[in-house]
């Protein structure tokens, strides 16, 4: 079998992050997507501290670093200083959790999109406010618990649909992907990269910390997500072109609920609802979807 | 050349005159026309600028700061709801140590909304560590943004060029238009130290614990420090070029002044008549302009004021709970001193009220008729 990731690391271990933390493994598999020609801005998000404290650095590309809201405006900033000092064809990536994509930074994102500003902007999701201790975002999905959203009152509204509002800025090229399949991954980053204008990516990246699991269940998990249709796995191109790139196997979502403390609480009824929104939520992407690969 | 134009077309000019490579700004009352401007020199192609038109100040400052840091000379402009929009990014650009200069047209805060002049915009950016130059006319806010320039690359610290919403963002005035080799020699490209580069991978801003961050804030109090003496010697090579200057204070008539008025921005325009009347009087009456608030120049003001009888302070803001905010820092400069004059702070024009000649004689008739000095007079207040 050939292998399709790229073998070089750019990527150093000593990195900060939790035992089994999806964001680090997903951002490991951008960067080898990417590669070295390649320059990052970091919103206050987990990666601020996982990359490493002062004067100590574990991504091996160059990173300014900047305010959780500006993720996408400083990105744009860095865009055009470079190619007005003369440097071109160098990736710029803007990469943000969940917080500062979906909530805080949506503004910003929304104004690089409709401008169209030539960056790749990633997303890893770990589905709440992890870095500050596990509060709820417009990422956190239904049912689940989180400091804000105790256990006798869980996430009472479903996660945003951050694909669609992205797709609806018509934006080249905006793709789901997941850590447990980092080949669909890295093909993704890499076709993101050939595409002028604004592109996104929005990362399944796994918390075992915040969701309440064993670290040796991340990938998983993960992988359970794409296959009971939670976080399906597909591309938008121009905002028209929906392609699901992988089948799921349709597996009953109480697979993916029950390894994870974060949805222990729950009743038969209430996974019952999930399963019901799961289904819902997948008909509708089957009907926007032209193509189904595999 | 000598052009009629509004002050913010001069802000305009001033940053296309210091060859700034990217911009990114959003438009609010009364700053529109300095973006519109520089919209049209970018379409033109007037100016080799990339032009970011964000969606929002706050984005403003922080496409700015991703450019400066990625090595390019930018530029932005803004006001009011717009600046205080900013301020965390202000403190960005400063942590960052990055010389992009912004242009800010003062406006009052809402509510009530009021589009009109008044300095709490600026001032209430003061602690954050950016340079804030209050202008008198639209030749110095020209001037200014080239000194910014120059004063911000040489100590790593961002620059705020300041002006008085109406009375100079839209009256027009002759401006000498610098020639662009002039201003070429003066100002060479920005070449920074440090940026963003991928045959050199750094990272900017990343965690730094007790153990660093202190020290970080000590150079950038060392870099203010430094910014005096730099401003100074910025200024004086301009006026060797270009025949103006400013400095950090500018003393007016103060010599054997018995009494001082100190004022800043346009305020100051209007005093200078109306010392000027005093003066063919007899009066021995003097103004000082403070141009420099940041890094604020104690040693001028001490020397000017010290031998002043008496002091009188027009702030065009308010700091509430305590007084005027150039009158709080006049007076704490002083403190320290050999001698301390005993110093009235009035407070004038907030929202845009106008300050005429006959205000600002209110407030040098009522220093001169009291002996017990006060914090704060409010002049023309209709309660």
């Amino acid at each position: 079998m050939k292998l399709t990731i790229p073998e070089e690391e750019i990527m150093s271990p000593g990195h900060l992050a939790c035992l089994g933390c999806g964001a680090t493994l997903a951002l490991r598999y951008v960067l080898k997507a990417l590669g070295k020609r390649t320059v990052m801005t970091i919103p206050a998000c987990c990666c601020t501290v996982i990359d490493g404290p002062f004067p100590f650095s574990s991504y091996g590309v160059p990173i300014m670093h900047t305010a959780f809201e500006t993720a996408a405006s400083a990105a744009s900033g860095i865009l055009a200083g470079l190619e007005m000092t003369g440097n071109k064809n160098i990736n710029v990536l803007a990469w943000a959790g969940d917080g500062g994509t979906f909530d805080i930074g949506i503004q910003a994102l929304s104004g690089a999109a409709e401008r169209g500003d030539n960056i790749l902007y990633v997303c890893y999701d770990n589905e709440a406010y992890m870095n500050t201790g596990i509060q709820r975002s417009s990422a956190t999905p239904w049912g689940a618990w989180t400091t804000t959203t105790p256990e006798k009152h869980p996430k009472d509204r479903p996660k945003k649909d951050i694909i669609a509002i992205m797709a609806a800025h018509r934006i080249p090229y905006a793709a789901t992907a997941s850590i447990a399949y980092p080949e669909d991954l890295i093909k993704k980053v890499q076709k993101a990269k050939d595409k002028k204008g604004t592109k996104f990516l929005h990362i399944f990246a796994s918390c075992p910390t915040g969701w309440k699991m064993r670290p040796e269940d991340s990938i998983k998990v993960a992988r359970l997500a794409v296959e009971t249709k939670v976080f399906p796995l597909y591309e938008v191109e121009n905002g028209e072109v929906w392609r699901i790139t992988r089948k799921p196997k349709g597996l009953p979502v109480i697979e993916y609920l029950k390894i994870q403390g974060r949805f222990r609480h729950l009743k038969e009824a209430d996974i019952r609802r999930i399963q019901e929104n799961v289904d819902k939520e997948w008909d509708r992407l089957m009907k926007l979807a032209s193509d189904t690969i595999k | 050349m000598i052009e009629v134009m509004i002050g913010n077309h001069a802000l305009s000019y001033g940053a296309k005159l210091s060859r700034v490579q990217v911009i990114a700004a959003y438009p609010i009352t009364p700053q529109t026309e300095v973006v519109e401007l520089l919209s049209e020199m970018c379409s033109s192609g007037a100016l080799n600028a990339k032009f970011i038109k964000v969606e929002s100040e706050h984005s403003a400052l922080a496409a700015c700061i991703g450019a400066s840091q990625a090595g390019a000379r930018t530029f932005t402009a803004t006001s009011a709801h717009g600046l205080t929009l900013m301020h965390e990014m202000i403190h960005w650009a400063v942590g960052a140590r990055l010389p992009i200069v912004l242009g800010n047209i003062n406006r009052a805060m809402a509510p009530p909304w009021s589009i009109w002049t008044e300095q709490n915009d600026s001032l209430s950016q003061r602690d954050t560590g950016i340079l804030q130059f209050y202008c008198e006319s639209n030749q110095e806010v020209l001037d200014t943004v080239i000194q910014a320039y120059k004063v911000s690359e040489k100590v790593l610290l961002p620059s705020m060029v300041i002006l008085a919403a109406f009375v100079l963002s839209h009256t027009f005035e002759p401006v000498d238009v610098p020639e662009q080799e002039k201003v070429d020699a003066y100002l060479p490209p920005y070449n920074p130290p440090y940026k963003l580069d991928v045959n050199e991978p750094h990272t900017f801003g990343g965690l730094t614990d007790p153990e660093w961050y202190y020290e970080l804030r000590y150079k950038i109090e060392k870099a203010m420090e430094e910014a005096k003496p730099v401003i100074r010697e910025v200024d004086e090579e301009f006026k060797t070029i270009f025949g103006r200057s400013y400095g950090l204070v500018e003393p007016y008539k103060c010599d054997d002044a018995k009494l001082i008025l100190v004022t800043s921005g346009t305020i100051t325009g209007t005093s200078r008549v109306v010392v000027d009347e005093l003066r063919e009087r007899g009066k021995k009456v003097g103004l000082l302009k403070i141009r420099t608030f940041r890094p604020f120049p104690v040693e001028d003001v001490r020397q000017v004021l010290v031998n002043a009888d008496k002091v009188a302070v027009i702030d065009r803001n308010i700091s509430f709970g305590h007084s005027g905010i150039f009158f709080e820092e006049v007076k704490s400069a002083l403190y320290n001193g050999e001698k301390t004059p005993p110093i009235w702070g009035f407070i004038a024009g907030l929202g845009g009220r106008d300050v005429t000649p006959a205000t600002v004689q209110e407030a040098i008739t009522y220093t001169e008729r009291h002996d017990e000095p006060e914090d704060i007079v409010w002049l023309g207040l209709k309660l």
